[in-house]
């Protein structure tokens, strides 16, 4: 079963389409090629929330959809919940 | 590619609608209570009440002109009445819908009062129904079906799936040959370096930024906290929305990723040539579609997250959501149901398919849930303050 769902192949994170577990090992899918992968969550995730695909540091940037979403704000391990407390807009 | 047929009414211009209404059109909200008279007399016919029209002026006042004369011009309008309380302005939109050829005829209440026009206006409207009634649908290209497209209450599974689905429509209506448009100018900020890009020249993206730096200035010359702290929205924060920037990418994913846009229009301006075409409009549901269906878009699809109920009086609202709970509690307004992407057996590709076909369906007399559930929001945009 898909637990989350990745854009693009060069994102940071996916999105979970289920709610997520801490702990669980959770399989997704690249949208664009329909590859799967897999990620152990370290955190709960909601539906619709995002899961770090990849370790970040703070000033780096998120990319989803291809795009910069925003600056980290703090240290992202692979599996952590992604969100207002480790990411920010660039904007304002 | 496609050849897909619809049957749909040829209208005396040549364009085509996908329905066959009888408007009853107030030139101003004085006449409001006269029009609905008539639709009430006159079975089939429809009123479209509004709360302007009186002591507008320049550029605000244009766009009124615009907006009334392209609503009785779109072609899902077979005949209008008009009714204004004074004859210069109710003449002036009865000039301007009669260059599409179709029958209109203005009323005016000064020196009548309103039971003499409204009985004047009946007889009027009871021989266009009836003439109407015998127009026939016939076989008309898919491409000749004007297609605008906004989305509403967007959450994170708008992104993953009701947006990118239209955006693969969008991908092939375009490749047809179709028109298309899209709009939401303050919804784009986050991404408008990547909405510029999307021009077909670079003139254009430059004239795109020099409409949403227009907007942009606009609200943040009027903003307080409560805009500041609403994008995102809460909602789209509980939702999983980070940022704007993420949520205007969602948001961009309606016009897919391979096709750029060839017109830069103003608010209810009509396209000039097939293709994509963006238009400068507020984010706000209503308001949005009530300038497309001004510009002569016909049909309008509407990808929902959390589930917005929108609809227009003449230009039928499509409305898909991925959002599982959308589509289980909230299913009567919810045209087609893609959650299955999310669950990963559905391809976008097929999405966009499925999303082409209940086009057609509406497009050959369906009435979509908005249509079935009266959701008739006609609210026209106003630049600034009447005289």
């Amino acid at each position: 079963m898909i637990q989350f769902l990745v854009h693009e192949k060069a994102d940071s994170v996916g999105v979970a389409t289920v709610d997520i577990k801490q702990g669980e090992k959770v399989e997704g899918m690249y949208m664009d090629s329909r590859e799967p992968l897999t990620v152990e969550a370290t955190q709960d995730i909601p539906l619709g929330h995002k899961i770090a695909l990849k370790a970040h540091a703070p000033k780096d940037t998120i990319l989803k959809y291809g795009y910069d979403i925003g600056r980290v704000v703090a240290d992202i391990k692979v599996g952590d919940h992604v969100h207002v407390h480790n990411l920010k807009t660039t904007r304002w | 590619m496609s050849e897909k047929k619809v049957v749909a009414y040829r209208r005396e211009n040549g364009r085509v609608g996908i329905r066959n209404h009888v408007v009853i059109l107030p030139l101003d909200d004085l006449s409001n209570a006269a029009c609905e008279a008539v639709a009430n007399n006159i079975k089939g016919t429809k009123a479209i009440p509004h709360a302007y029209g009186r002591l507008q002026f320049g550029e605000d006042l244009m766009l009124f002109f615009r907006t009334m004369i392209g609503i009785g011009s779109n072609p899902n309008v077979a005949a209008v009445v008009v009714i204004g309380i004074e004859p210069e302005w109710t003449q002036l939109i009865v000039d301007g819908i009669a260059k599409t050829g179709k029958p209109v005829e203005g009323f005016s209440i000064e020196r009548t009062g309103d039971i003499g026009t409204i009985a004047n206006a009946s007889w009027k409207a009871k021989e266009y129904v009836q003439w109407a009634s015998e127009l026939k649908r016939e076989e008309c290209d898919l491409t000749e079906i004007r297609v605008s497209v906004k989305c509403g209450e967007s959450d994170t599974t708008s992104g993953l799936a009701s947006n990118p689905t239209v955006g693969n429509t969008l991908e092939k209506l375009v490749e047809m040959g179709g028109w298309c448009c899209f709009g939401e100018t303050s919804e784009i900020t986050g991404a408008e370096m990547i909405c510029k890009d999307r021009a077909a020249t670079p003139e254009l993206g430059e004239k795109f930024m020099e409409v949403w730096n227009e907007y942009n200035d606009f609200i943040n010359e009027f903003k307080t906290d409560d805009l500041s702290g609403s994008q995102p929205t809460k909602g789209n924060i509980r939702g999983g929305l980070t940022t704007i920037e993420e949520k205007a990418f969602g948001n961009l994913a309606k016009i897919g990723k391979k096709i750029s846009y060839g017109e830069v229009l103003k608010p209810a301006e009509a396209p000039s040539k097939p293709g994509l075409a963006y238009m400068d409009t507020s984010s706000a549901a209503a308001e949005a579609v009530t300038l497309w269906a001004a510009a002569g878009y016909v049909a309008h699809l509407f990808p929902t997250g959390q589930g917005n109920i929108i609809g227009n009086p003449i230009e039928p609202v499509i409305k898909l959501s991925a959002n599982p709970l959308t589509v289980s509690t909230m299913s009567e307004h919810i045209d087609y149901d893609c959650s299955a992407i999310l669950r990963g057996e559905m391809t976008l590709e097929e999405s966009g398919d499925n999303l082409i076909d209940m086009l057609v369906r509406t497009c050959n007399g369906r009435l979509t849930a908005q249509e079935a559930l009266g959701h008739e929001e006609f609210v026209l945009t106003k630049l600034y303050r009447s005289a």
